[in-house]
């Protein structure tokens, strides 16, 4: 009953959702870690609370909002208007831009600490040398702030695959478009399919411990070859 | 200081005065109930209180969660599930009384539609005026088993698995539908039994198996008169009335 190909197909789909939701991430949050950094704004840790919302918020609540968001009376309807659909529900497109909002805060975490660590001087030091903003920006505070930038997307990229919730409530469980790996282990549990859900649980587990002890070995790495 | 003192003094008098007010008879009893049948379960506890005076506290949950927790020793003594299976499974695992199961509420599988125009019989399945149509899970939400049954035997299933979208259970399912995402879904009759708005079909008994839901006594009530006294309850015409008012079938 259950083929190769009904494991293969959500370890597939997952490792693609994280891979563009990490691509992202990456583009969206190094904007606001760097403003978070740098900015002398009033309200501007309010906005830090809100990009730190998903650590607190339970995936239903996000998903439910996410599903009205999304769904044709919000502003993903009128998106996927644009190309004759009704909703960005039950997509491939959805599910990155519910998890976008859901690992956010892990991307954005760890790049903002990395910004604010070297303070100002670095910056100050290129403009007397006449580097643009630009261009200090990308030869001193990038390189500056490695660690964080390796931290947020590999943090950014497990929290994607592990997450559950939210693509439960906006997936709608269509195989191959949909169906990830923890929905397609939740499904092999409660149907009582325990050898497939072992060889699915089981990789996770070995690919989440992987992942967090590489993250650490890298920090390690990277702090001890910082000039 | 001295204030304070005589204030909660008055406090703790009051609440004595509150709880020696209660009969002495009345009995407090623990029902687990499967999540759907939440609503109708707390009209039916504070008509058996009026009647007889004994609380009934519901817990409220998935059927498989429930049972979890009650053969980890959770504190209920009466078990309202979902399916058939799981209390008959409670009775084979020595968690329930034997000969004390019965179908207290049988579902009722209804299309629905919130546009109103959509759904105008069992044709809105082959017009195909829709992108998504929900259903929930079929592998484990009972009325998904029933949605894929029903559209079988209307010959309509393989045309419209590409657009099925599964909800993980029943409420996810309406809520598919409720926010527009799916056009239509196949959803539990009890969730839009009390609003006239949007379309619908009730889908006839015949297409599917009985989506029964059974109830059970415990063992750790087995020696309780309340227990006892709800069941009776549930499944006298005062319960079947409110089970009937939340479109379900009342069972035998």
């Amino acid at each position: 009953m259950t083929g190769i190909d009904d494991i293969w197909s959500p370890v597939r789909l997952t490792l693609e959702l994280a891979t563009v939701t990490t691509a992202v991430l990456l583009l969206v949050g190094t904007p606001v870690a760097w403003w978070l950094a740098r900015s002398h704004a009033r309200w501007k840790e309010a906005l830090a609370a809100v990009v730190a919302l998903p650590l607190v918020l339970p995936p239903t609540v996000l998903g439910f909002y996410l599903l009205l968001a999304l769904g044709p009376n919000g502003p993903g309807g009128w998106i996927a208007g644009l190309y004759g659909a009704r909703t960005l529900a039950f997509t491939f497109t959805g599910l990155v831009i519910g998890s976008v909002v859901y690992s956010l805060p892990f991307v954005v975490q760890p790049i903002r600490n990395a910004f604010e660590a070297f303070g100002e001087r670095p910056l100050e030091v290129a403009a007397t040398l006449r580097a643009s903003p630009w261009d200090a920006f990308w030869s001193v505070a990038v390189p500056l702030a490695r660690p964080g930038f390796v931290t947020g997307a590999v943090l950014g990229f497990a929290h994607t695959v592990g997450e559950f919730g939210v693509v439960l409530m906006i997936g709608g469980n269509i195989p191959g478009e949909t169906k990830v790996l923890s929905v397609a282990i939740y499904d092999f549990v409660e149907t009582l399919q325990w050898t497939q859900a072992h060889v699915l649980a089981g990789g996770m587990l070995a690919f989440s411990f992987v992942v967090i002890l590489v993250t650490f070995l890298l920090e390690k790495r990277l702090r001890r070859d910082r000039p | 200081m001295k204030r304070t003192v005589l204030l909660s003094a008055a406090l703790v008098a009051a609440v004595h005065a509150l709880f020696a007010a209660a009969p002495a008879v009345a009995a407090e009893i623990r029902v687990a109930v499967a999540a759907n049948f939440v609503e109708p379960v707390k009209e039916i506890g504070a008509l058996f209180t009026k009647a007889t005076g004994h609380q009934a506290v519901f817990s409220s949950g998935a059927t498989g969660q429930l049972y979890t927790q009650l053969t980890q020793d959770a504190p209920f003594e009466v078990f309202l599930a979902a399916d058939q299976a799981t209390p008959q499974k409670a009775i084979d695992e020595g968690f329930a009384v034997a000969g004390t199961r019965f179908t207290y509420a049988t579902g009722r599988l209804a299309l629905f539609s919130k546009d109103p125009a959509l759904v105008k019989g069992e044709a809105a399945l082959t017009e195909g005026r829709f992108a998504k149509l929900a259903i929930a899970n079929p592998a484990t939400a009972p009325y998904g088993a029933a949605a894929v049954e029903a559209m079988k035997a209307l010959g309509v299933h393989d045309a419209l698995a590409p657009k099925l979208v599964q909800g993980n259970n029943i409420a996810q399912t309406y809520q598919f539908v409720e926010t527009g995402n799916a056009e239509l879904g196949f959803v539990a009759l009890s969730q839009i039994v009390r609003h006239a708005e949007g379309s619908r079909w009730l889908v006839p008994d015949s297409l599917h198996a009985p989506i029964a839901q059974d109830a059970v006594l415990l063992k750790r009530g087995a020696d309780s008169e309340a227990a006892r006294a709800f069941l009776a309850f549930l499944r006298g015409p005062e319960g079947r009335a409110v089970v009937e008012k939340f479109g379900y079938g009342s069972g035998n």
